[in-house]
């Protein structure tokens, strides 16, 4: 008789997937204090795949020409069954996504995640927001409403800021002399073949590069420096089944917030979908107020707060590939915000208080009042990265423990 | 394989940098209709063929917005008082000139257009390319306003020539498309 180990055995002689898996999840040894901050991990992942899977039935029914794509989404919503819980948990899912990859980004900001030797994990999570902020930008034109026409219209018209080959590169981006349905297909194809198998293979990569390193923790030390005589960190559980059953407990809750927002507040409030959207798209009259999905506010702020295009699309270009450069800002070998000085917790403080202000201010209509705040939090924001390494290095510590503190 | 010497290294090695060079050559080569096939297309390009415009029934002050290439068009027919207003420009203009805004170079003039009271402009700002409004009436949009453009999206102003105002996040004047009057009441746009 064969049993499972058998064919196990067989299987992974000819093709390792069992062990790798095994190896991952119950030999992955993870550090035993990880925090509610640990969970947007794996909540991240979870969203990539609720993106993929409801994308990929919303591309059943879809129709990505400029005739028809208005249409073909009232017709997923009225018509499709449960066209409407597909298309709602994609859009959703979007919004989710996006706060639970700002979540880990603040976990990785507390606990120095990015610091020696997590900089190449770091840098492939800075890609992933890039892509991410792409796929969003892309898929928001799908639609076809009033603010998916002009939302493009003004982000690819940020390409003619360029000096001299600017209208050339929009001309290029765009197949046609405005936003049209030539757009609307290679945004289409961008948006559900190329970016998600970009976007997996980085994940992949980012999975790799973590458990090489080994995930970091609340206590900022490294637990490998501790090991028992098999070679095993002290101070650390295996993955499974101590954190996939954390894990399973969080994505419950995740998921009833997710269903919450889905069933009884699809649109958001006007944050997840836009009033105008619900206007097929006009090229010949723009919206009242232009504003970008809240994910991408701050970004739209700090555009709007220069007063010169082409000052103003490098300050925001700036402001998202700042982020590469902050394992080598920050000169403080201390890794967590437990045992860093108060000018790292005053200045993180900051930045948090002005990219909230920046996310808000660019939702808003500008008036001089608040293109002065926006400059100001886009000050804050830039001079954060700007001092980080003159502070970093004359801050006062306190000291970091041998072994975790919680045992 | 031994480190000996079992072939001739140096030819190996320049048979390899050559097969290397002529790979990234061939490749930059398969790039061209990839990428190539993002410009626009012969039927976009068709499409963004010139059009004819007939102005008989646009009154002095009237303003028409006709599409091209998907974008709006405006032709604005400005009245003697109008011109007469632009004909001195206003100190806090940017660039009144027009030196490094786009126009065709034979309507880079104080009026910006070939017949100085008609004056066809591409109806997007500058800025990010939202549609501004037509504000003719004087102080509509602030005090001493004379009479322009105003984009609402980022509060970019213009004056009757199209010209942008300095303070204001547009960095260029309205651009001008290129047109000529096949009549004195029709007008080519697009014609190059």
């Amino acid at each position: 008789m064969m049993n499972f180990k058998h064919v196990s055995q067989w299987f992974d002689e000819r093709l390792p997937i069992v062990a790798h898996t095994i190896h991952h999840l119950t030999s992955y040894s993870a550090p035993k204090n990880l925090n509610f901050w640990y969970y947007f991990g794996s909540f991240a992942l979870l969203m990539f795949v609720n993106q993929f899977i409801t994308g990929l039935w919303l591309a059943m029914f879809y129709k990505p020409m400029a005739e028809h794509a208005f249409h073909s989404v009232e017709t997923i919503m009225r018509d499709v069954s449960y066209g409407w819980l597909i298309r709602y948990m994609h859009s959703t899912g979007a919004s989710f996504f996006f706060i639970v990859v700002y979540m880990h980004m603040v976990r990785g900001l507390l606990y120095g995640s990015y610091k020696r030797p997590r900089e190449l994990l770091w840098i492939v999570g800075c890609l992933l927001l890039v892509l991410l902020i792409m796929e969003a930008f892309m898929g928001y034109l799908l639609p076809w409403g009033q603010m998916s026409y002009w939302g493009a219209q003004v982000i690819t018209s940020l390409f003619e800021a360029i000096p001299y080959i600017g209208p050339s590169v929009a001309l290029f981006i765009r197949g046609d002399y405005t936003i049209s349905d030539v757009v609307l297909n290679r945004f289409f194809a961008l948006h559900v073949v190329a970016i998600p198998f970009a976007f997996a293979g980085l994940i992949l990569l980012h999975i790799i590069a973590l458990h090489s390193v080994g995930s970091n923790n609340p206590d900022g030390i490294e637990i490998k420096d501790n090991l028992d005589a098999k070679g095993v960190p002290l101070d650390s559980v295996p993955f499974h089944p101590y954190y996939t059953i954390k894990d399973l407990f969080g994505v419950s809750v995740l998921l009833t917030l997710f269903f919450a927002v889905v069933f009884y507040m699809p649109e958001g409030g006007g944050l997840f979908l836009e009033a105008p959207n619900f206007e097929e798209a006009n090229p010949m009259a723009t919206p009242e107020h232009i504003s970008p999905v809240w994910y991408m506010t701050p970004y739209y702020a700090i555009l709007r707060a220069v007063p010169d295009k082409l000052l103003g699309v490098i300050a925001m270009g700036a402001s998202l590939l700042v982020w590469f450069l902050l394992p080598w800002l920050d000169r403080n070998p201390v890794k967590s915000i437990r045992y860093r000085g108060w000018p790292h917790k005053v200045a993180l403080m900051c930045l948090g208080i002005s990219f909230v202000g920046l996310g808000i201010l660019g939702m808003q209509h500008p008036s001089p009042v608040k293109t002065m705040l926006a400059r100001i939090f886009a000050l804050v924001y830039f001079l954060f990265f700007i001092t980080l390494p003159i502070y970093s290095r004359y801050e006062k510590t306190k000291p970091v423990p041998q072994r975790l503190t919680s045992h | 394989m031994t480190d000996q010497a079992c072939c001739d290294r140096s030819r190996r090695q320049f048979l390899g940098r050559m097969s290397q060079f002529l790979g990234v050559i061939g490749l930059t080569a398969l790039s061209v209709p990839f990428l190539s096939s993002w410009w626009p297309s012969a039927k976009t390009r068709d499409q963004g063929a010139p059009i004819e415009v007939d102005l008989s029934e646009l009154p002095p002050g009237g303003l028409i917005t006709v599409p091209w290439r998907g974008k709006p068009i405006w032709i604005l027919r400005r009245t003697q008082e109008e011109l007469a207003a632009i004909a001195t420009p206003d100190p806090n203009l940017r660039d009144p000139m027009s030196i490094e805004s786009d126009q065709p170079s034979n309507m880079q003039n104080a009026h910006r257009s070939l017949r100085p009271d008609i004056l066809v402009l591409v109806a997007l700002c500058t800025h990010l390319g939202c549609i501004p409004n037509y504000q003719p009436q004087a102080g509509s949009v602030k005090k001493k306003w004379k009479g322009g453009f105003y984009c609402p999206c980022h509060g970019s102003t213009y004056d009757l020539a199209g010209r942008v105002f300095k303070g204001v996040p547009a960095p260029l004047n309205l651009a001008v498309p290129p047109y000529l009057f096949l009549g004195p009441n029709k007008l080519l746009i697009g014609h190059e």
